[in-house]
């Protein structure tokens, strides 16, 4: 498979007054061309700051390491000039933020919104811009384009508030689109109605999508890699069948359990005890061993390198060291 | 309805209505009727803007009513004066959704979980109050020596348990849970629940649960009400309201969860609903899910339906039912 998105050992820290927050630690991965690949993980285990990272947008006090390599489409974006971030942001690549209400201005209306993006990068008139501006809004499934382009952010309900996010995104057809929780704040039903939008969209398309998310419920019908982050690292990566039917990793196991099913009766709630280790001062061996029930000696004091369980499922953790 | 001696609280066609602008009105809970058995849970759902926040606040009393009657052990929430509503005020207790806001971020942890007692004058020896508050502590699963710090040194998960802890602090009978779990990562979620599971069966403690997180609340509901533009759609317990639904909003709401399970949500068949939610202040006549029921007839936008018995303890507000 051709890859669009190669993560090779980036770090990203954060310079603060309680020391300096490794939030993500010497990570790899792969993005492949066309595929959805969700990064799973509880608050402040680094997933969106490697989304962030991958757009370029990581700010002082963070910075990323010298050895980390981002290669889009085999080219380190992290050598990039400011000219080129510009060109490369939006157009190649683009993001879907949480909450769309402080994403968007309040103070512009939503055609205006659209087609900044749009005259920023291409070379058109107004009217074409507009004329694309309603195009993008009839593609996400927002009845009454024309009207609902000359509207403000808060005449919009919050479902409809992201699928603009979601226009403007797409806007230009960037080759890989970064999702931050793009449906958290929403309710159940709005949040199946955007996942199916998107879907759809993905497949005419082909775009590849990042879907960065905490629920593992959402990701089952749309991902089809899954990366499960935990405390900066990378603690297991396969395809969505391979998380699911045979996760290997604790942790995985614990987050799978985690969740009440609606198809299961009576099925026992099992607790993942104690919380995230503090990331000012991470442990040196497994993150997660101080909440792992198969915990071993060696576990606190090293972190296992990744082992390859299948083709493309591959688990940090010491059980399943020696297993090949 | 004959074992109305088991009943905890009763709601006799409770109205809120809220006035916005110079003319409108909102009628957040419009006309609702239920009853909490003693030690159950009863599990409120809905999307966003149903009402059923403003209804869990009204049946404490947070809220004045605007019809109605709320009945805890026979006697109205909002005509108790005196000595009688101080003694509700510490029988009836809410813990909050957002637990980032919900905490005086000066007080320290052991002051807020205090607050309580003090007003209430339950214990009067501060070294006492001391003791209790550490038992709090340990009872929620905190440590004794966070009492003496502030909250924000506290994760979402640790405040969440401060909530609980400062709830539970006058002893109370009755807990409203308004989404308590919203805010938390999933790992943290089911220690919170089963926190609260366990506390119910040690103390026999009856909750009103509210959540939209449908899938937690068949784990820990006895009963579940499903609430839509202020108005009761369907009332049942938990085990019913799953396999056999009967609500065509029951319906799709529980056809929208996602399962983590990709074979399962492959064959899933979804039901969709036609546009978004109405606004509270202009519902639609009639049943005021007609215009997004795929199966609305005449009658349904001429008539409101009532909620009426379709099986054991299972009620409904549909026509075609």
């Amino acid at each position: 498979m051709e890859k669009i998105l190669e993560v090779r050992n980036l770090s990203v820290a954060f310079e603060t007054y309680s020391g300096k927050v490794q939030a993500v630690r010497d990570i790899s991965f792969d993005i492949e061309k066309g595929s959805v690949t969700a990064i799973v993980g509880e608050s402040g285990c680094g997933k969106s700051v490697t989304s962030k990272a991958v757009m370029g947008l990581i700010r002082k006090p963070g910075k990323i390491s010298d050895e980390s390599e981002i290669l889009f489409q085999g080219e380190n974006i992290l050598k990039y000039t400011e000219k080129q971030w510009q060109s490369y942001r939006g157009q190649q690549c683009s993001i879907v933020f949480q909450d769309a209400l402080t994403a968007l201005n309040p103070t512009m209306n939503i055609g205006k919104q659209i087609t900044e993006k749009i005259r920023v990068h291409k070379k058109v008139s107004k009217q074409e811009a507009w004329q694309e501006g309603i195009r993008m809004l009839e593609l996400v499934g927002i009845p009454n384009a024309q009207m609902r382009m000359k509207q403000y952010p808060h005449e919009f309900s919050g479902g409809m508030r992201q699928r603009v996010m979601i226009a403007i995104a797409l806007t230009l057809n960037p080759k890989l689109l970064i999702a931050d929780e793009p449906t958290t704040a929403l309710d159940v039903t709005i949040q199946a109605d955007i996942l199916e939008m998107m879907k759809g969209i993905q497949k005419t398309h082909g775009m590849s999508i990042i879907l960065i998310t905490h629920d593992l419920g959402i990701v089952a019908n749309f991902a089809t890699n899954i990366i499960v982050m935990y405390a900066g690292k990378v603690m297991e990566r396969g395809s969505a069948e391979d998380i699911f039917y045979s996760p290997a990793h604790p942790y995985t196991e614990a987050l799978l359990k985690a969740v009440p099913r609606l198809d299961m009766e009576d099925e026992q709630l099992e607790t993942i005890e104690g919380a995230p280790p503090n990331m000012a001062n991470p442990p040196t061996g497994c993150p997660f061993a101080d909440r792992c029930r198969k915990r071993m000696d060696i576990c606190k004091q090293e972190f296992p390198q990744e082992t390859e369980l299948a083709e493309g499922h591959e688990v940090c953790c010491w059980l399943w060291k020696g297993e090949r | 309805m004959a074992d109305r001696a088991e009943y905890l609280l009763e709601v006799n066609g409770l109205k809120k209505y809220f006035k916005v602008g110079k003319k409108g009105t909102l009628k957040a809970v419009d006309d609702v009727s239920f009853y909490i058995r003693k030690g159950e849970t009863l599990g409120v759902v809905g999307e966003s803007g149903c009402g059923k926040t403003t209804c869990g606040r009204t049946c404490i009393g947070l809220y004045d009513k605007t019809a109605g009657e709320v009945l805890y052990r026979g006697k109205d929430v909002h005509q108790m004066r005196g000595e009688e509503r101080k003694q509700f005020t510490k029988m009836a207790q809410i813990i909050f959704q957002d637990p980032y806001a919900s905490l005086d971020p000066k007080m320290k942890v052991r002051d807020i979980i205090a607050e309580g007692i003090r007003s209430h004058q339950l214990i009067n020896s501060e070294e006492k109050i001391r003791e209790r508050v550490d038992e709090l502590l340990v009872t929620v699963g905190l440590d004794q020596e966070y009492g003496d710090r502030y909250v924000h040194e506290f994760s979402g998960g640790q405040r969440q348990r401060i909530g609980i802890a400062r709830a539970l602090a006058v002893e109370p009978e009755f807990i409203v849970c308004d989404e308590p779990i919203s805010a938390l990562d999933v790992s943290i979620q089911a220690q919170i629940v089963n926190l609260l599971g366990k506390l119910q069966k040690e103390k026999g403690l009856t909750y009103m649960f509210i959540a939209h997180d449908l899938s937690m609340v068949k784990y820990i509901s006895d009963r579940v009400m499903v609430m839509y533009l202020g108005k009761i759609v369907e009332i049942t317990a938990s085990g019913q309201l799953y396999n056999h639904p009967a609500h065509p909003y029951t319906k799709a709401l529980l056809s929208a969860i996602p399962i983590p399970d990709p074979k399962v949500e492959e064959e899933k068949v979804r039901i969709r609903m036609e546009g978004e939610i109405p606004s509270p202040v202009d519902p639609p006549k009639g049943c005021r899910f007609q215009n997004r029921c795929q199966y609305a007839t005449e009658k349904c936008r001429m008539e409101e339906p009532e909620l009426k018995l379709i099986g054991k303890d299972h009620y409904v507000a549909c026509h075609m039912c």
